[in-house]
């Protein structure tokens, strides 16, 4: 119900709404002006902004020096790739955690079962290691078997979960700190532990996935996987059941039940979910940081060149920065309402 | 309700999301694990086996007390200052006044900033110790010799840098949380005789209690990760955090053991934390 309120206290909140909306806009719109000066210009611009001269020329500088089309075309390609893997896993499995929950874990884990669990994985790798004519005093033949002795019972286990502990296990994947993952990833990426220099029966020597697409668009899809899941669950449970079962009387196959019906009623959901995982790729830093540097560095890391004492010249800096921004900013500002629940992993809608 | 044949269907579709997500948890955790109980720096071939000597030098390490604090007070400040404004914020937004819209897009901006833009043009256009626009502000007045931020307070510029970040996150949400309040509470405490205060006290926070938890838990969880903006401002010397420990421990004394090790104490952390946040999250969830 919308009540009468007086002009003044209407006027007073819009005077002091567009007073702290502007002072947090201020480092933005201070940046584009700062782009649009010419050096020597930028470096005095709390004085004089209006009376110095504009100019465009620093967006030219930016892509001659340091390749802003090469920047930008690895971080479209970054986020666009991972957002499609990432809804490839994503869509069947928001549609099977609403749809076809499971209410009863299927295995019921016991000490017991554990220990068995355990010892039958162990058994057979150690029969794979025989096989394989390992050496036993290997040690990638060990860490391997470690690996795959402690990872195969704890991925049965996460597979025999009920519906609503399997989302929030993914959930708590997402609170994995980067800094714990960091040294394994970067050992696999360049190849350089102990464990995978030397595995004997493939040859790795052209494995390098530094600085490659190949790295970077699954860890990125990885990184943001729980998040699309989530979304896209909370977005497909407010689909009433009741449309779907109506289309199963008349007799649709579960197919068309999914892309006739299913599919087109999400697709709002659907985009909202493309749009967060999009900003969350393009401004993503930790491990575009750690993780490039030449070939599949995104725009986080052409703008952290210029953190440079060389590289510090304002003009160049705020327009290679604004050049970054500004496709990220203007999707942020059409889906900032629909990001609400991805960011809460749907707690707030 | 669902059939038996879509049920084993959504069991079979679910598999890939489950099987990559538990690789992406388990197979670097017990690399960490394996790695941190070796002797391994990438600098030498003198590899073995040395138990918890990594955890040891990690927890001895001079640098290793310092950025657990700074790790704490970026986080606790951070949160102050983004929940408190978050509030004061979503109640003014709230309000019906002349351009919302457009209000609302300006403020909501800094939060789709990538970190490294928003530390380079803080640190430079806005706190550099002579041409910044703090520097002019505090010249204008009259002041002398301007406050130069990363040298003289580098934990306390990161912070700002970091609130400015995600001071719109917790609008957003809040606003998001206090829009579904029910604007027929408003009239009823009103008929009471309740004043703006009262309203405030007892029918708008009770409400934003739930959303100010989540809002905390989840900052918590991003702000314990904060990296680009300490890196790209070179502030790692003196306002570090843990994860800057991990990454200076591998990228400049090339040491792989203690680096595990270090991740895997900021593992143990992140996961208390997460404990929490899962059980807040998980009430409200009906699968």
């Amino acid at each position: 119900m919308a009540r009468k309120q007086p002009v003044v206290r209407t006027l007073f909140v819009t005077v002091l709404a567009w007073i702290v909306g502007l002072i947090m806009f201020f480092p933005i719109f201070w940046t584009a002006v700062a782009a649009l000066k010419t050096e020597s210009d930028a470096y005095t611009l709390p004085l004089n902004w209006l009376s110095t001269p504009w100019t465009l020329e620093n967006f030219g500088i930016v892509q001659d020096r340091s390749n802003y089309a090469l920047y930008i075309r690895n971080t479209v390609v970054i986020a666009f790739l991972s957002t499609i893997l990432g809804l490839c896993f994503a869509v069947p499995a928001a549609w099977s955690m609403a749809f076809a929950p499971v209410k009863e874990p299927s295995i019921s884990w016991s000490g017991k079962r554990w220990l068995a669990t355990i010892f039958l994985t162990a058994f057979v790798v150690g029969l794979g290691l025989y096989a394989l004519n390992w050496d036993l005093t290997n040690r990638a033949a060990l860490g391997l078997g470690a690996l795959i002795i402690t990872t195969v019972p704890l991925t049965l286990w996460v597979f025999s979960r009920n519906t609503t502990d399997a989302l929030l296990w993914m959930l708590s994947t997402k609170m994995m700190p980067p800094a714990g993952a960091l040294i394994p990833i970067y050992l696999i990426f360049t190849r350089n532990g102990l464990v995978f220099k030397d595995w004997g029966w493939i040859d790795l020597t052209e494995w390098n996935l530094m600085d490659s697409f190949w790295g970077m668009v699954p860890l990125m899809m990885l990184l943001n996987l729980p998040i699309i899941i989530w979304m896209l669950f909370t977005y497909f449970k407010e689909i009433p059941d009741e449309i779907l079962e109506a289309s199963r009387m008349d007799g649709a196959s579960l197919w068309n039940e999914i892309t006739k019906i299913l599919l087109p009623m999400a697709v709002p959901g659907i985009v909202s979910t493309c749009l967060l995982n999009l900003i969350l790729a393009w401004n993503e830093a930790f491990w575009s940081l750690n993780l490039t540097n030449r070939y599949a560095a995104p725009l986080s890391f052409m703008i952290s060149e210029y953190s440079s004492p060389e590289g510090q010249f304002w003009a160049k800096l705020s327009a290679a920065s604004l050049m970054a921004i500004v496709p990220i900013l203007i999707i942020g500002w059409f889906s900032q309402r629909q990001l609400v629940r991805g960011l809460t992993f749907g707690a707030v809608k | 309700m669902a059939t038996t044949h879509s049920q084993r269907l959504g069991r079979w579709v679910l598999a890939p999301s489950l099987a990559v997500l538990s690789g992406w948890a388990f197979v670097p955790l017990v690399i960490a694990i394996y790695f941190s109980f070796l002797r391994y720096n990438l600098q030498s071939d003198n590899t073995g086996w040395i138990g918890l000597n990594n955890f040891y030098y990690f927890f001895t390490d001079p640098y290793f007390l310092k950025n657990l604090i700074n790790t704490v007070l970026l986080v606790s400040f951070t949160l102050a200052t983004t929940v408190i404004g978050g509030v004061f914020l979503a109640l003014l937004l709230d309000q019906p006044f002349w351009g919302r819209g457009v209000v609302r897009i300006l403020m909501i901006s800094p939060f789709f900033i990538m970190p490294t833009v928003s530390s380079l043009v803080w640190k430079n256009l806005i706190m550099h110790p002579v041409f910044g626009l703090f520097a002019a502000i505090q010249t204008y007045f009259g002041v002398l010799q301007p406050l130069d931020w990363f040298a003289s307070a580098p934990l306390l510029s990161v912070t700002i840098i970091v609130s400015w970040q995600w001071l719109p996150y917790a609008t957003l949400i809040l606003l998001t949380a206090l829009q579904s309040l029910d604007e027929e509470q408003k009239d009823a405490s009103e008929m009471d005789g309740a004043g703006p205060i009262a309203y405030f006290r007892y029918i708008v926070l009770p409400h934003l209690a739930r959303p100010i938890a989540v809002v905390v838990l989840i900052e918590t969880i991003f702000l314990l990760n904060i990296f680009a903006e300490i890196k790209v401002t070179s502030a790692g010397g003196f306002a570090g955090n843990l994860t800057y420990l991990v990454f200076s421990d591998l990228n400049d004394s090339n040491d792989i053991g203690e680096a595990a090790a270090g991740g895997l104490v900021a593992v143990v952390l992140a996961n208390l934390i997460s404990y929490f946040l899962v059980r807040v999250v998980g009430k409200n969830l009906e699968a």
